[in-house]
Order: structure tokens, then sequence, then C-alpha cells
């Protein structure tokens, strides 16, 4: 598995330029003219970026409130210590991964830093390194995608959107960490 | 909901943040971030002023997430425009020479089973394949744009502009299932933390993600028939949706 990296390094460096080079190629065969092709769609792109501010600015604004009156770490780690004196010691390994759980769908950069601590204390390659890999790349930062996603369009009323994207995140976890100790569960 | 949700969160954080304050300043237990505190306090703290530090640092803390925030915001959306106009350009030039449309024409089995509301040969097809083949490689940089053009797309079929549709839900579970194939940036954190295998969770991270993309289909699915996702008015109906479409498209 080793000497899969270098590809894998050289795949993800080059999908974006041999991308490009696919989409120029196609339009030059098809003559289209492509620098006023390229200014139509990119003049679009400032209106919906620019859309987006008040909605990231409401979402961004509550989650770092809620995040910076420490009520968040007490409850993920109050939430693990209950769990662990209820007796629940055989899974407590496991238990360690629920702040990773509960801060991806919040925020990602914050997820990375919970992943890279776990990394560095108990190892990447240990189970819960293994299983925090594979919950992290099975997730996304729910709330980030959800206010960008709907702000550009500017809908407010979202439905079952968050309903859904929050049992999908359940499940993720849930069969990431079933998987982790199926197969990295010994290490 | 998200007006419930919106709300609570502020309420409970601030509230919160208070009564931790409060706590800490009776039991005397120091804050829980010293550096804060210590950086402008140090130089003309008198002990007075250090005793009620936790009350000061707590609101400091709140201060400064309610600054970050706004600015953050600010910074990311102007970050967004440049990496826009530039995808969205590359992708006109796509649509136009047809790449798009035979692109989507391709996997128009797929999509018409995981989103019955767009009508074939609609752009929204095209902006959605070109969202999810981004995101299964990893192009974090090209898959944000195309995504956000496959919303505007979306909101062209919908009969109520503030209200999400059926098919935006299940566009927004599938993108939150996560279906990038290779994780670039957790395998080069394993590389630096040392793992000798740093590409070994990546058949893992494949299998769970499916899985979870595939749930999201069909919770989404189960979830839209209920009565208080469905019923409301501001619901758009399915059937009712094409109707519309076809009669905006003459307007």
């Amino acid at each position: 598995m080793d000497d899969i990296r270098p590809w894998l390094d050289l795949v993800s460096q080059w999908a974006i330029p041999l991308l490009i080079l696919l989409i120029i190629v196609w339009g030059a065969v098809k003559r289209v003219p492509m620098y006023e092709s390229f200014v139509t769609g990119a003049k679009e792109g400032f209106g919906i970026a620019v859309m987006i501010i008040p909605y990231l600015v409401a979402m961004l604004f509550v989650i770092k409130i809620f995040m910076a009156s420490g009520i968040f770490d007490d409850l993920k780690y109050g939430f693990v210590m209950a769990m662990q004196s209820i007796g629940l010691d055989a899974y407590a390994q496991s238990l360690d991964l629920m702040p990773l759980a509960f801060t991806k769908p919040l925020t990602g950069s914050g997820a990375r830093a919970l992943m890279v601590d776990m990394f560095k204390e108990h190892g990447p390659d240990s189970f819960l390194g293994m299983t925090a890999s594979i919950m992290m790349g099975s997730t996304e930062t729910t709330f980030y995608l959800l206010t960008v996603y709907y702000g550009a369009v500017q809908i407010k009323k979202i439905r079952h959107t968050l309903a859904a994207c929050l049992w999908t995140d359940l499940i993720a976890v849930t069969v990431a960490i079933v998987f982790g100790y199926m197969f990295y569960g010994s290490r | 909901m998200l007006n419930k949700i919106w709300f609570a969160l502020l309420c409970i954080g601030i509230l919160y943040g208070f009564s931790k304050a409060a706590y800490q300043t009776a039991t005397g237990t120091k804050p829980a971030s010293p550096p804060a505190a210590a950086t402008p306090a140090d130089a003309s703290a008198t002990e007075d002023e250090l005793e009620d530090s936790a009350f000061v640092t707590m609101g400091r803390k709140l201060n400064q997430a309610t600054l970050e925030s706004a600015e953050t915001a600010v910074t990311i959306c102007i970050g967004l425009i440049g990496i826009m106009a530039l995808w969205l350009g590359l992708l006109n030039i796509a649509r136009d020479a047809g790449l798009v449309d035979a692109f989507a024409t391709l996997l128009r089995p797929l999509m018409r089973w995981l989103f019955p509301g767009i009508p074939d040969g609609h752009p929204a097809q095209g902006a959605i394949l070109m969202n999810l083949s981004a995101n299964m490689l990893g192009l974090d940089n090209a898959a944000t744009p195309m995504g956000l053009k496959a919303m505007n797309e979306l909101q062209t079929l919908n009969p109520l502009k503030d209200t999400a549709t059926n098919s935006m839900v299940t566009f927004l579970a599938i993108n939150n299932s996560s279906v990038t194939i290779i994780p670039i940036t957790i395998i080069g954190y394993r590389a630096i933390t040392g793992s000798r295998d740093p590409v070994e969770p990546l058949a893992g991270t494949l299998i769970v993600t499916s899985i979870s993309t595939i749930s999201a289909v069909f919770i989404t699915r189960m979830l839209s028939r209920r009565r208080a996702y469905y019923a409301p008015p501001e619901a758009p109906q399915p059937a009712d949706s094409d109707v519309t479409i076809t009669g905006e498209s003459h307007g």
C-alpha cells in the first residue's frame, strides 16, 4: 500500500489541470467562443458569493458564541464521563470519538484539530486513529454546507434538510465505529 | 425550525457563559483559558481585577466570537468570489461545448431516480453531476462553485422561492454525506503524524461513505413524506412543481 501514496498525490494534483484541459479542448473542437463564454459564466460568480454573506454571518455568529461559552466542550466531555461512569467501559475507547462526531457538523477546522490531536495521542494507525480517519472522510460540515448552499439561493425554509443531514451523520458515525471495531478493533 | 435553533443556540451560549463565569467566581476556579486573561491583564492588574477575571474572560471570549464570526463570514465569501468566477466561467465553456449535457445524458437514469423533480435535459442535472464528480475527486475548490450553480438551477424550478424543494434537500443530503473517494487532507495529516500506511483508511472510508450516501437518499425520501415536512402549504408538491415549471418557462 505504501507505493499508492505518490500516485494519489499525482492524481489529486493533476485532476484540475486535466479537467481544465478537457473542457477547453472539447470547447475548441465545438468551436465555442471561449473567452466570451468564460466571462459570461464568471459574471454570475460575484453575485452568488456576495449573496451568501448575510446567511454565513448569521450562522457563524451563533456557532461561535455557542462554542465560546464553553457549553459545547463541557457537554461533550460530560457525556463521555457519564457514559463511562454508567459502566460502558467495554466501549469506552470509542467514546473518545464522540467529541469528534459532535464537532464535525458544526466546524470543520475544530474537527480537524481534534483528529490531529487523536493521531498524536494514540497514533494514526491505532483503532482510534483509523476510525477517526474514516469518520472524518465520510462526513461533512453540515451547518456550513446548509448555510452556504441555501444562502446562495436565498432559501430560508429548509424543511427536512437538517433532520436528513443529521440522521445521515449519525449513520455515518455509527457505521464508521462498527467498521472500526470489525477491522481495527484489536489494535 | 431554523429560527428556533438559531435562538436556542445563541441564548444558551450567552446564558451558559454567564452562569459558568458565575460558578467559577463562586468556587474560585480559574477560567479555562489563562492566556486570554493573562495577556492584557498582567501589565496593570491589581488583585481586585484578577478576582473577577472569570467574568471578564468569558465576556471577552463572547465578544471575540461575535467579531470573529462577522469577519470570518466575509473573508470566506470574498475568497469565494474569485474561485466562483473561475469555475463558473469554465463550467460555462463546458456547457456551451455540450460537455455537461453529454455527461448528463450518460447518467440520466441515475439522475431521474435521485431527482424525480428535475425534468430531463434541465441544466440543473448537469450542474449537480459536475458538483458530485468534483466532490468525488476531492476538488473542493471546484465543487462549491458547481454546487452553488446547481442550487441556482434548482431554484428556477422552485415555485416557492424561500422554501427548499425535494430535489434541493436530496442534493444537500448527498453532499453532506461526503462522496469523496480520496480524502487527501486526511491522508496528509496521517502521513505527518507518522502513520506507517497513510492511505490505509481509503477502502474503509469508501465503504462507509457509500453506505451513508445511500441512506441519505432514503432518509430524505422518508422524511419528505412526513406530514410535518410535506403537508404545509409552503412545501412544494412534486407533481405541482412540474406544472409550475412549464408555466414559468413560458412567462
